[in-house]
């Protein structure tokens, strides 16, 4: 069972929480994830890393509550258990000194970008971070990310704060403009990495993202993660997360992330009804 | 001398059509009466040819007479000081290639069914209720780190504590037993019987740390530096095999891996009771004709298909799976379509499998495996429609282990190389047995490699 140490609500729907996982944060880095459990007869998801703490053994992660099982997590809180978390897992992200990098986040992945943008910055790069929210209301950790990055441009969807607009469209000034960009890394919501990486495509400047597949295990023992990177069959869990943008095949991404999309219904809906008649109690 | 008795006692079964729709156990074991008929029919035979066929050596004639004795404690300790596993081995063991071939009775027809007398001394314990702890060792001070809780795993473990030495396991899911969990289902392996033979091995001092994924959450070389005094590889094959043809990363194509674990680890058959789905569709085709196929066919029809086929390349006299699993495959409806190879699948415009074109083969000379080796027909495709494909092929060795390990050779095939008699591998401290070394193959294969490995890891820390 491992403890949690600290939940914090960063927006409504958007929840950190720190886990007592010694093991896996003497091993964390930047790109990283782990496959959580909630509960006994809950299923095993993969969590990016948001940070770690190797002194005091724990592990950051953020998730926003969209299905049942991270429902069930953000009902959880500081000195609560989860019975599993196992990490960490995939290759880390790349990280060498590449000139100047453009870092995009969309919606809660804010969180995953920061330490890849950190260690970006330590490595000797120019980092360039672009964050993206629906609104104001859904925008957090814009001074974290601000702290690693050499520059920041913010952007909401509806204009409630800052820039009005999608990342993409910073991001394709920014590929117009004379600055040298040797690298894009964008990470977000699938439909988020695909259109940075269409952005960027055409300016042949390579693009990293960090899919996000259903999984089981998380080892390569199943396969359910399997993407087609350059038409090859990839596993996201061991092989990734991080791919190169231009070569992903999204539509395939796509349909295998829909592929249970009925039985998250079902799940969604008996978690609320039995939440709802538990409060009633 | 008496009168050879040739009445093999068989096992009582659930019904074929009942037994296809819930996952309880098919094989519903010996009453005493059967049990104390079939041991009886045991000659003695001063040969213990039985004793031969057993991978891990159980004093099958002695633990037979026990039972013909109405001995039944004197059963199990004689059982469990070769064999840890006995539930377990009662099971899943092939027999029939194994003790129960070289039986001196097998040349009548009618081996003693040394299997199911096993699987009646289990579970005869464990309806007692409590187990009874060998005897163990004065501490040695030694530690080992066994990465791995399946068959190999547990029986090394099990054999190391009992030695005295002070033994963690590494199981990377969040639950013991390996492939016995996830892998082979419920209604042939039920997952409490797992649990109790897991308990079992804990019971003598061994450690089981779960959510450790070795290559991962640490190294070997962190185990090997952390105090361990050495490690025993037991990761079996992990990594499933796709056919490479087009169409195959559609929705509803899955590796047995991936079906199987959801259906039987996270037990998705419990849906929405249990959180994990599984989509098992109309008709099933599954790829392959192992046990893992047999496995894979007849828990879809347990989870609602209609229609289940089992698509293999040769004929049925090449299928690897069990005779017995083959059979009751069929007595549950589940069609063989054989010399049938897929060429391709096809999908809807939502990504989904709709169909999968095959070719009729025909078989030419044996091959390297002895088997005859088949070949396409030309011009015989034809379509069979399915709304899911569970892809069988086999497993080879999950590399996150042998590329994380240095000085640890490994086979072009990813096998890691261990010597056959002490499980020695190329590194100094490291041993491996079970399918990491040998590729896919049988529980009491891996779990003789893990009592061999125990055995060669007590001599050299001893010595």
């Amino acid at each position: 069972m491992y403890k949690i140490l600290l939940r914090e609500d960063l927006v409504p729907s958007i929840h950190l929480f720190k886990i007592e996982a010694p093991a896996v944060a003497s091993k964390a880095q930047a790109g990283q994830f782990v496959i959580v459990r909630v509960d006994e007869k809950g299923e095993r998801i993969p969590l990016t890393i948001a940070d770690w703490d190797r002194e005091e053994g724990s592990i950051t992660i953020v998730v926003m509550a969209v299905g049942a099982t991270t429902r069930k997590l953000a009902q959880l809180e500081a000195g609560d258990y989860i019975p599993t978390f196992a990490g960490p897992l995939g290759l880390p992200t790349h990280i060498e000194k590449f000139g100047t990098v453009v870092c995009v986040g969309g919606g809660f992945a804010v969180a995953t970008i920061v330490p890849i943008a950190r260690a970006l910055k330590e490595a000797g790069n120019k980092v360039i971070s672009i964050m993206g929210a629906r609104n104001k209301d859904l925008l957090f950790w814009e001074d974290r990310l601000g702290s690693v990055s050499d520059s920041l441009i913010v952007t909401t969807d509806d204009g409630s704060y800052a820039r009005k607009g999608v990342v993409t469209e910073p991001l394709k000034e920014l590929l117009e403009s004379n600055e040298k960009i040797d690298r894009v890394i964008a990470i977000g919501p699938t439909v988020m990495m695909k259109f940075c990486s269409l952005t960027t495509q055409p300016f042949g400047v390579k693009t990293i993202v960090s899919l996000n597949p259903i999984m089981v295990d998380g080892t390569g023992m199943c396969g359910c993660c399997r993407v087609e990177v350059g038409g090859e069959t990839k596993f996201t869990c061991v092989d990734g997360p991080d791919f190169d943008g231009h070569q992903v095949d999204w539509d395939l991404l796509f349909a295998r992330q829909r592929i249970y999309l009925d039985e998250e219904k079902r799940s969604l809906e008996m978690w609320e009804q039995l939440s709802k008649s538990g409060s009633e109690k | 001398m008496p009168k050879l008795d040739l009445n093999r006692i068989s096992m009582p079964k659930q019904e074929p059509l009942v037994r296809a729709k819930n996952f309880n156990e098919v094989a519903l074991g010996y009453t005493a009466e059967m049990a104390l008929a079939e041991a009886s029919r045991c000659i003695l035979c001063p040969k213990r040819a039985c004793v031969d066929g057993c991978p891990v050596e159980v004093d099958i004639p002695e633990f037979i007479d026990a039972v013909r004795q109405g001995n039944m404690r004197d059963a199990v300790r004689i059982l469990k000081s070769k064999n840890s596993l006995p539930g377990i081995c009662g099971r899943v063991c092939p027999q029939e290639t194994q003790c129960e071939e070289t039986c001196s009775l097998a040349k009548k027809g009618a081996p003693i069914a040394i299997g199911r007398l096993e699987r009646y001394v289990a579970d005869w314990e464990l309806a007692q209720g409590e187990m009874e702890k060998p005897e163990i060792a004065k501490p040695t001070g030694r530690r080992i780190a066994v990465v791995g809780s399946g068959p190999a795993g547990l029986t090394a473990a099990a054999d190391l504590a009992k030695l005295g030495h002070e033994v963690t396991i590494f199981e990377a899911l969040h639950i013991a037993g390996g492939v016995l969990m996830y892998g082979i289902p419920e209604f042939r392996m039920p997952k409490h019987i797992v649990q109790t033979e897991v308990d079992y091995v804990r019971s003598l001092g061994v450690e089981v740390r779960l959510d450790s994924v070795v290559g991962k959450t640490f190294t070997v070389d962190d185990l090997l530096g952390n105090g361990y005094n050495a490690v025993f590889l037991g990761i079996g094959a992990g990594a499933p095999m796709f056919l490479n043809i087009p169409g195959e990363n559609l929705n509803g194509i899955y590796s047995a891996n991936e079906f199987l674990t959801r259906t039987n680890l996270m037990k998705a058959y419990l849906f929405p009771e249990y959180d994990t789905p599984i989509k098992a569709g109309r008709r099933v085709a599954v790829i392959g004709a192992g046990n893992v196929a047999m496995d894979g066919a007849r828990c879809s029809l347990r989870l609602g298909a209609e229609e289940v086929y089992i698509v293999y390349r040769r004929s049925e006299a090449e299928m690897p799976a069990r005779l017995e699993e083959k059979e009751n495959a069929k007595e549950e409806g589940i069609i063989f379509k054989l010399l049938t190879n897929p060429k391709q699948f096809f999908g809807n415009d939502q990504g989904w499998v709709t169909g999968m074109e095959c070719y009729q083969m025909e078989l030419g000379e044996p091959d390297d495996s002895g088997r005859r080796r088949p070949i396409v027909k030309p011009g015989s495709e034809f379509t069979i429609d399915v709304d899911t494909v569970v892809v069988a092929l086999g497993t080879t060795p999950n590399p996150l282990v042998s590329k994380t390990t240095k000085d640890l050779e490994v086979t072009r095939r990813g096998t890691v190389v261990a010597d056959e008699e002490t499980g020695k591998t190329t590194k100094p401290g490291v041993w491996a047995g079970g399918d990491i070394v040998t590729g896919a193959a049988t529980v009491i294969s891996a779990m003789g490699a893990g009592k061999r490995a125990a055995a060669s890891i007590d001599e050299t820390l001893r010595g």
